[in-house]
């Protein structure tokens, strides 16, 4: 009840502690009700019918990405394409992000961009073990790598020279 | 908004005028103070902005989970298994490639479509339908854990383990195992909330005061099922990265 006072205060500036209280009180269930109904997040169905046909449609793209077995940088580009719409569409619609508050919406969706920094470094790391991997503990790597790369540095020659 | 908030003393003058903001002291200040009118989210409830925080904690453990996925998977020289033809199935003879897997993203996508429907009816509202259309959310949901419970028997049974697989690189069965292990125990979990509430609802716990129970909540208001429908579209949401991620890439 309490908040359904306060969340009211931002649009109804003129709201005193004592119509606050009236809330609070109990008794004012039905005073409560017109003003939770105006706050909440009521839509047209027609914007969920049209962003769930799109969820739809977006899926059997990316299902279809790999239904014709496409490869190489077009079906990563599809697939993350499709990825991030849908989860556009997720969040603004169905999650209301796009009704609330900016104050709101930054607290939640910038916290995960420190996400974007885990994922390159740990790029970097697994870039970095493949190749140490491939230089020690993968024979038929090594021989490839090591005949592609044994005129340009002469740590792999040393390499390929111990095998 | 209006409410009478007391001037605050100069800085220092505190020791002197002890009682100038008239708050409680003591641990009941503690509280006053941590609940009172200075807030950041002016038209998010404190339920609503609450789940909004724990689904940020959750999408870093599902981001861990994704990444070392991404890391061990960049790092092996042994060949990757190819989600294409180990979640295909077979119908009249003729292999269709991930297609369990399309079926799943299908009933989810659903799932989240009916459970958008049930907060709507909410505010409007109409509670037998909200309740009505929560239940439906609720069957997708446990038909995509029964489907799943069918790969994970079926990878088992072709002897997918979590140290080793005969398809491809050993990291494979583990990645598999715990992303959509822990997945999967959302939308287990995300069933029986939506049970718990849509029961709530179809009573009309939230219309009258003399009913109100154990979690509850306010009476009147229907925000519940928004706050349990954020709940559920993460669920979506999560999905639609292993989707992509695991089984397309």
């Amino acid at each position: 009840m309490i908040e359904g006072a306060l969340d009211n205060g931002g649009k109804h500036m003129t709201a005193t502690t004592e119509h606050a209280r009236a809330h609070v009180s109990g008794h004012a269930a039905s005073a409560a009700r017109p003003a939770a109904q105006a706050h909440g997040q009521q839509h047209p169905i027609r914007v969920y019918l049209i962003v769930w046909v799109a969820l739809f449609v977006l899926s059997t793209a990316s299902y279809l990405v790999d239904y014709f077995d496409l490869h190489g940088l077009l079906r990563w580009f599809l697939i993350i394409l499709f990825m991030w719409l849908k989860a556009g569409f997720i969040v603004a619609i169905f999650m209301h992000m796009a009704w609330e508050r900016l104050a709101l919406v930054f607290a939640i969706l910038t916290p995960p961009g420190a996400l974007a920094i885990f994922l390159g470094i740990m790029a970097v790391e697994g870039d970095y073990t493949k190749s140490d991997r491939q230089a020690n503990f993968a024979p038929a790597a090594v021989e490839t790598q090591s005949r592609a790369a044994a005129a340009e540095t002469p740590m792999a020659q040393e390499t390929a020279g111990k095998e | 908004m209006t409410i009478d908030i007391h001037p605050l003393p100069a800085r220092g003058s505190v020791r002197a005028a002890p009682n100038a903001l008239e708050r409680p002291s003591g641990v009941k200040g503690v509280f006053a103070d941590w609940g009172s009118d200075q807030r950041s989210f002016k038209t998010a409830s404190w339920g609503k902005t609450m789940m909004w925080i724990f689904l940020v904690s959750d999408t870093f453990i599902f981001s861990c989970f994704l990444i070392s996925y991404m890391t061990v998977r960049m790092s092996t020289t042994v060949e990757w298994p190819h989600p294409s033809e180990i979640f295909a199935l077979e119908f009249n003879g003729r292999k269709i490639p991930l297609i369990l897997i399309a079926i799943m993203t299908f009933d989810l996508i659903t799932s989240s479509g009916t459970m958008a429907m049930a907060v709507n009816f909410g505010y409007a509202k109409n509670r037998r339908m909200a309740a009505f259309l929560m239940v439906v959310t609720a069957f997708f949901g446990a038909t995509f854990v029964g489907m799943q419970a069918f790969e994970w028997t079926k990878l088992i049974h072709e002897g997918v383990r979590p140290w080793g697989n005969p398809f491809g690189a050993a990291q494979f069965g583990s990645c598999f195992f715990m992303i959509t292990g822990f997945h999967g125990f959302h939308v287990s979990v995300g069933v029986l909330f939506l049970l718990f509430i849509a029961r709530n609802v179809w009573r009309g716990d939230y219309d009258f005061p003399e009913k109100r129970g154990f979690f509850t909540g306010r009476k009147g208001r229907y925000e519940i099922i928004e706050i349990m429908g954020l709940y559920w579209h993460f669920v979506d949401l999560v999905w639609v990265f292993i989707f992509a991620l695991f089984y397309l890439w």
